[in-house]
């Protein structure tokens, strides 16, 4: 085991700044993609069902008519 | 979605076909079914990779820990490489073959070629604080990594441009491929000028003995990156082909299923 | 071919003659570029020699940039363009044709003025000399990679930002060979090397940017 207790893990050995700084950064863009590509992906299912639900009102209203 | 009547005529019986799933109705469900096995792989690659790196590799001897950012530095500089090959590559099969798949892929890989660009330059310079004593250094891996950004920047900024998809995808595949070309360039043309200037005559791989923990850890994590460009590739790969085929009869059916609150596709 | 090749050329050198003001503003931008710099870093001729070839190729390359963008516009408005692609010669030929004519009034100019330049930044009569030999060898390369700019952005929105993100990343080999020769030379290496790896640059994009050109063209105007 590399580490005396967790407060020697968080200093790194002196460069917890450079070390977390680099790891926090990553994992905060990549949560930020991953939201981004779940958000987009839920936009393009929304516009198909959209798209389907309001042919299906136009094809109603032209039964009716 | 696979057997409905248009692929089955599409594809033929007689076995199985690559370019069976090169049409995105059929590569559509494909992608949905790799997504879970692709996000465990990603997860355990990165668990694995951080306890290696953390827990198990030693301190470095001359750099102390603060060689630890090599676990995230290495595989983003590996990724942000490799997806601009792949994307030139999509790009290339997309105007050979007039594949419209080729090029969602391409314009899927992108933003997260970017992404792996940027994370490099990141942690390159926090490494190169405790290292060099400054953030930045003109060496030629760090000069190209960033012109790397650019180009993909370039790409992007190209295909944002362009409203209609067809135009988008050709003309963001010639600079793709173009800028393929020049990489090699301009990574041996920022090398050469980087030794004229001796100024900054550092290497990032100044250990010539690295523990072969510190090794398995980084592949470990280069892994990782792989199972996660791949699997956030399959997503945003799968919502462009919503938005671009919205007019299909497969997104259609989409749009149905998702319409009768069975959202599974 | 060479009779089209020809053709284009003089077609677009009398086009541009009969509206001589374009040319000069490309000129103009690279004079007022470079003489802004010791206004901004200070007037010793010690830092002005020894920033001179990175402040003449830096302007040399913003200069094409400016102008670049327009190479293509005039033809798609009046429609000659589309008579270009339509027309049985080859495309690419074409595309040279207008880049050879675009260089002779947009890339020699620079060369021709940049010993006055170099008065100004206070270069030997050699530094300049070297300065010039590096502009005409790499100036035709910025002017064949710009092409590929202009074609893929032409009828864009927001083009002349674009065609920069597109291009600039590609000008950093002829920009490094290019400003690197006087600092070699002035390191006793010898300016050989500099130039034969401009020229290289140079016959690669002679062999692949006036086909990029002409495919971007085609599927601009798809």
């Amino acid at each position: 085991m590399n580490w005396e207790s967790a407060s020697h893990f968080w200093a790194m050995g002196g460069y917890g700044f450079f070390v977390w700084g680099s790891y926090a950064v990553t994992a905060v863009l990549i949560a930020a993609e991953l939201a981004l590509v779940a958000r987009r992906m839920r936009a393009a299912r929304a516009g198909a069902a959209r798209d389907v639900a309001l042919e299906r009102i136009d094809a109603d209203r032209r039964g009716r008519a | 979605m696979s057997d409905s009547p248009l692929t089955a005529t599409r594809a033929p019986s007689s076995g199985f076909s690559l370019f069976h799933y090169a049409s995105p109705q059929t590569f559509f469900p494909l992608a949905g079914k790799l997504l879970w096995p692709t996000w465990i792989i990603a997860i355990v690659l990165t668990i694995a990779g951080l306890y290696t790196g953390f827990f198990i590799a030693p301190t470095d001897a001359t750099q102390g820990d603060s060689y630890r950012i090599i676990f995230i530095h290495v595989p983003a500089a590996w990724m942000s490489m490799v997806v601009y090959l792949v994307m030139a590559f999509w790009c290339a099969v997309g105007l050979i073959f007039n594949t419209r798949l080729s090029f969602m892929m391409s314009s899927a890989l992108a933003p997260t070629g970017a992404l792996w660009a940027f994370i490099a330059l990141w942690t390159g310079a926090l490494w190169g604080k405790p290292t060099w004593g400054t953030y930045w250094v003109w060496d030629a891996r760090l000069t190209s990594e960033l012109i790397l950004f650019f180009l993909y920047c370039g790409y992007m900024a190209l295909q944002a441009a362009i409203d209609d998809p067809r135009r988008a995808d050709r003309a963001g595949a010639l600079i793709a491929i173009v800028g393929a070309i020049n990489v090699p360039i301009i990574y041996f043309s920022v090398k050469w000028w980087n030794t004229l200037h001796q100024g900054a005559s550092v290497s990032l791989t100044q250990s010539p003995s690295m523990a072969s923990t510190m090794l398995t850890g980084m592949l470990l994590m280069a892994l990782a990156a792989w199972a996660y460009t791949i699997g956030v590739a399959l997503v945003r790969v799968r919502a462009i082909m919503i938005e671009r085929e919205r007019h299909t009869d497969w997104v259609r059916q989409l749009g149905n299923a998702a319409q009768a609150g069975d959202i599974k596709a | 071919m060479l009779s089209l090749f020809v053709s284009v050329v003089r077609r677009d050198l009398l086009l541009a003659w009969r509206r001589r003001s374009d040319v000069l503003t490309a000129l103009g931008f690279f004079l007022l570029v470079t003489s802004l710099f010791p206004l901004g870093v200070g007037p010793e001729p010690e830092q002005l020699s020894h920033i001179a070839a990175g402040v003449m190729w830096v302007a040399a390359l913003l200069a094409t940039l400016l102008s670049v963008s327009r190479l293509f516009e005039s033809d798609e408005a009046d429609g000659t363009l589309e008579q270009m692609l339509l027309s049985v010669e080859p495309l690419p030929v074409i595309v040279l044709g207008k880049v050879c004519a675009y260089w002779l009034l947009t890339g020699l100019p620079l060369v021709v003025i940049a010993p006055l330049i170099g008065l100004q930044f206070n270069l030997s009569a050699d530094e300049t000399l070297i300065v010039c030999a590096t502009l005409l060898v790499g100036t035709p390369s910025l002017s064949l990679l710009g092409a590929v700019g202009a074609s893929l952005t032409l009828g864009l929105r927001g083009g002349g930002a674009l065609i920069a993100l597109l291009v600039l990343p590609l000008y950093v080999p002829v920009l490094i060979f290019g400003a690197g020769a006087l600092d070699a030379w002035r390191a006793g290496l010898g300016i050989q090397s500099h130039l034969a790896l401009l020229s290289a640059v140079l016959l690669v994009a002679l062999a692949v940017c006036p086909l990029a050109s002409a495919t971007a063209l085609r599927i601009a105007q798809d």
